[in-house]
C-alpha cells in the first residue's frame, strides 16, 4: 500500500452503519472519553433531511463536539464528524474532509465504502474502521481495503445487531481484528 | 474497485492532460478525482494503468468519454427544496427591483437547476426581463441541458421538491410527457444561453445579480476554490447574490469578507 505524510503520524476513527445502527450508537457515544486524541467519523444511511436532527441528538449524549461535516473542514482530534446525508464523504492527505455529490454505489449516498477507503488511503495503518448494524452489504469492501492497509476493522456482532445482513456479510469478506457489542466496541475506541 | 489507481500514476495521467489537451485537472480535490479516474479504469477493464494512460493520450474521442466520467453530473430540480425557497423569498423580491435580471449558474451539469429558476422566475413574473447564462465544462451535458428533455422517472421526486420549495402550481403543467421522458416547456429557452465554459481557466464574460453554483466547488482543492470565487466576485454587481452548495461555504476563502451570508440556506450578497 502507498504511504504518505500523514501515514503513521496520524489516526482516524471511521465508523459505518444502516439500518439498527442508531441503537448501537446511542448506546456507544455516552461511553466515549471525554478526550479522544483522533477524529471520529460517522458514516450511517439516512433520508435525505437537510434539517435533520442527528447531530443535536448526539450532542446530547457525550461532550465531545459533534459537527455535521462540511467540505474542507479540517478534521481536528476529540470531534465526531457527521457524514451529512446525499453526499459522499472522503478525506484529502492534509486531513481535510471532502465531499463529492457523484452517483450512489450500492444504491447508497454517503456510501460506507467510500468513506472507508478514503480514510485508509489517508491514515493507512492509523485507522480504525467499524461496521455496525445495517440491512445492506455496504462496507464490506471498504472493511476490506482498510485490512489491507494496516489498519485496525471492527465489527459488530450480528447477534447483537439490531438487523445483522451488514455485519455477516462484511464476516464473509474478511476476518475482522474484533467481533464486539455495542459497548465493547466503544471501550476499543477508547484504547485504541 | 477500492482506488485501483496510485497517487503517482494519477499525477502522470493529470500531466498528459494538461500537457496533450490543455485541461488542468492538478487543482482538483484529489480524493474524490482518485476515486473517480480509479472507478473509469476498473470501467473501462484496462488490464493495466500503462493502457489506460496509453488510450488516454491517443485517442481523442476516449478523452471526451474521461471527461464525461470524472466531472460529476448529478443533480436534480428544486434540489435541497428549502434553498429554492429561500431564493423565491428572500432573493426573487430583491431582483425584481432591476430593470435586467441576468443569472449565472456555473457548473450546470444536465440543466435540472437551471429550468428550476426559470420556473421561479416566471412563478414571481420576472421571467420576461431575465436572461439564464447556463455554463459547464462538459460539452454534452452542456447539449442536455439545452434540450430540456428529462427522463419521466424523476417527475414524482421533483414535484414533491417543487412542492417543498413553495411551488404555486401544478408542477406537471411545466411539461409534456412522452416517451418516458419530459419536455419542460421550450418558452422557458428564450432566456436561457447554454455555452461551454472552464471555471478553472477561463475569465468572466458578463456582469451578473445573481450566479448560482452549487456542488461545484467541492471538487476543487482551496487554492482553485478561491480562484474561482475571485472570478465570481469579479463577474458579481454590488449587491448581488452568491448561491453555493449547502455544505460549502465561503468562510476559509480570502473573498469571503466582502460577502454577507443573509440567510440560514448558502446564499451570500456582495457587499462593497
Amino acid at each position: 500500500m502507498e504511504k504518505n505524510d500523514l501515514t503513521g503520524t496520524g489516526r482516524c476513527v471511521v465508523i459505518g452503519g444502516s439500518a439498527g445502527s442508531l441503537r448501537a450508537l446511542l448506546e456507544m457515544i455516552p461511553m466515549l472519553r471525554s478526550s479522544l486524541p483522533f477524529p471520529v467519523i460517522i458514516v450511517l444511511h439516512r433520508k435525505n433531511d437537510t434539517r435533520s436532527g442527528l447531530q443535536d441528538l448526539f450532542a446530547t449524549r457525550t461532550s465531545l463536539p459533534v459537527r455535521e461535516a462540511e467540505d474542507k473542514d479540517p478534521l481536528e482530534n476529540g470531534t465526531l464528524y457527521l457524514a451529512p446525508p446525499d453526499y459522499h464523504l472522503l478525506v484529502e492527505k492534509d486531513a481535510t474532509i471532502a465531499l463529492d455529490s457523484s452517483e450512489k454505489i450500492r444504491w447508497s449516498r454517503p456510501s460506507i465504502d467510500v468513506t472507508f477507503e478514503s480514510v485508509a488511503d489517508v491514515f493507512g495503518s492509523g485507522t480504525m474502521a467499524i461496521l455496525l448494524s445495517g440491512a445492506n452489504n455496504d462496507g464490506a469492501a471498504g472493511l476490506k481495503y482498510v485490512q489491507d492497509c494496516g489498519g485496525i476493522t471492527v465489527v459488530q456482532d450480528p447477534d447483537t445487531a439490531e438487523i445483522p445482513v451488514m455485519p455477516r456479510s462484511a464476516l464473509e469478506a474478511l476476518r475482522p481484528d474484533y467481533l464486539l457489542a455495542a459497548a465493547a466496541i466503544a471501550g476499543a475506541i477508547n484504547r485504541f | 474497485m477500492s482506488l485501483s489507481v496510485t497517487d503517482d500514476e494519477l499525477n502522470v495521467l493529470l500531466h498528459d492532460i494538461q500537457e496533450i489537451y490543455g485541461y488542468d485537472f492538478n487543482e482538483y480535490a484529489k480524493a474524490s478525482l482518485k476515486r473517480r479516474v480509479s472507478r473509469l479504469f476498473v470501467l473501462d477493464q484496462f488490464p493495466s494503468f500503462a493502457e489506460f494512460r496509453f488510450r488516454v493520450r491517443a485517442d481523442e474521442a476516449y478523452f471526451s468519454r474521461f471527461i464525461e466520467q470524472i466531472t460529476v453530473n448529478f443533480t436534480e430540480m428544486f434540489r435541497d427544496p428549502p434553498f429554492y425557497l429561500a431564493l423565491r423569498k428572500e432573493v426573487l423580491p430583491l431582483l425584481s427591483t432591476y430593470p435586467f435580471i441576468r443569472i449565472w449558474h456555473a457548473g450546470c451539469s444536465t440543466g435540472e437547476e437551471v429550468y428550476s429558476m426559470a420556473i421561479l422566475l416566471r412563478e414571481s413574473n420576472l421571467l420576461h426581463k431575465s436572461i439564464l447564462y447556463a455554463t459547464d465544462i462538459n460539452a454534452k451535458v452542456v447539449q442536455q441541458a439545452a434540450a430540456g428533455i428529462f427522463p419521466i422517472t424523476h417527475m414524482k421526486q421533483y414535484s414533491e421538491n417543487y412542492i417543498q420549495a413553495g411551488g404555486l402550481y401544478d408542477f406537471s403543467a411545466y411539461y409534456t410527457a412522452g416517451n418516458n421522458r419530459v419536455m419542460l416547456d421550450p418558452a422557458f429557452k428564450k432566456h436561457m444561453v447554454f455555452s461551454t465554459h472552464n471555471l478553472a481557466a477561463e475569465s468572466s464574460f458578463n456582469e451578473f445579480q445573481l450566479i448560482v453554483c452549487r456542488n461545484v466547488l467541492i471538487y476543487f482543492d482551496r487554492e482553485l476554490q478561491a480562484k474561482v470565487l475571485q472570478l465570481f466576485d469579479d463577474s458579481l454587481e454590488r449587491l448581488g447574490f452568491l448561491a453555493l452548495g449547502s455544505k460549502e461555504s465561503l468562510r476559509l476563502s480570502p473573498t469571503g469578507n466582502k460577502f454577507k451570508q443573509i440567510t440560514q440556506e448558502k446564499i451570500w450578497r456582495k457587499m462593497t
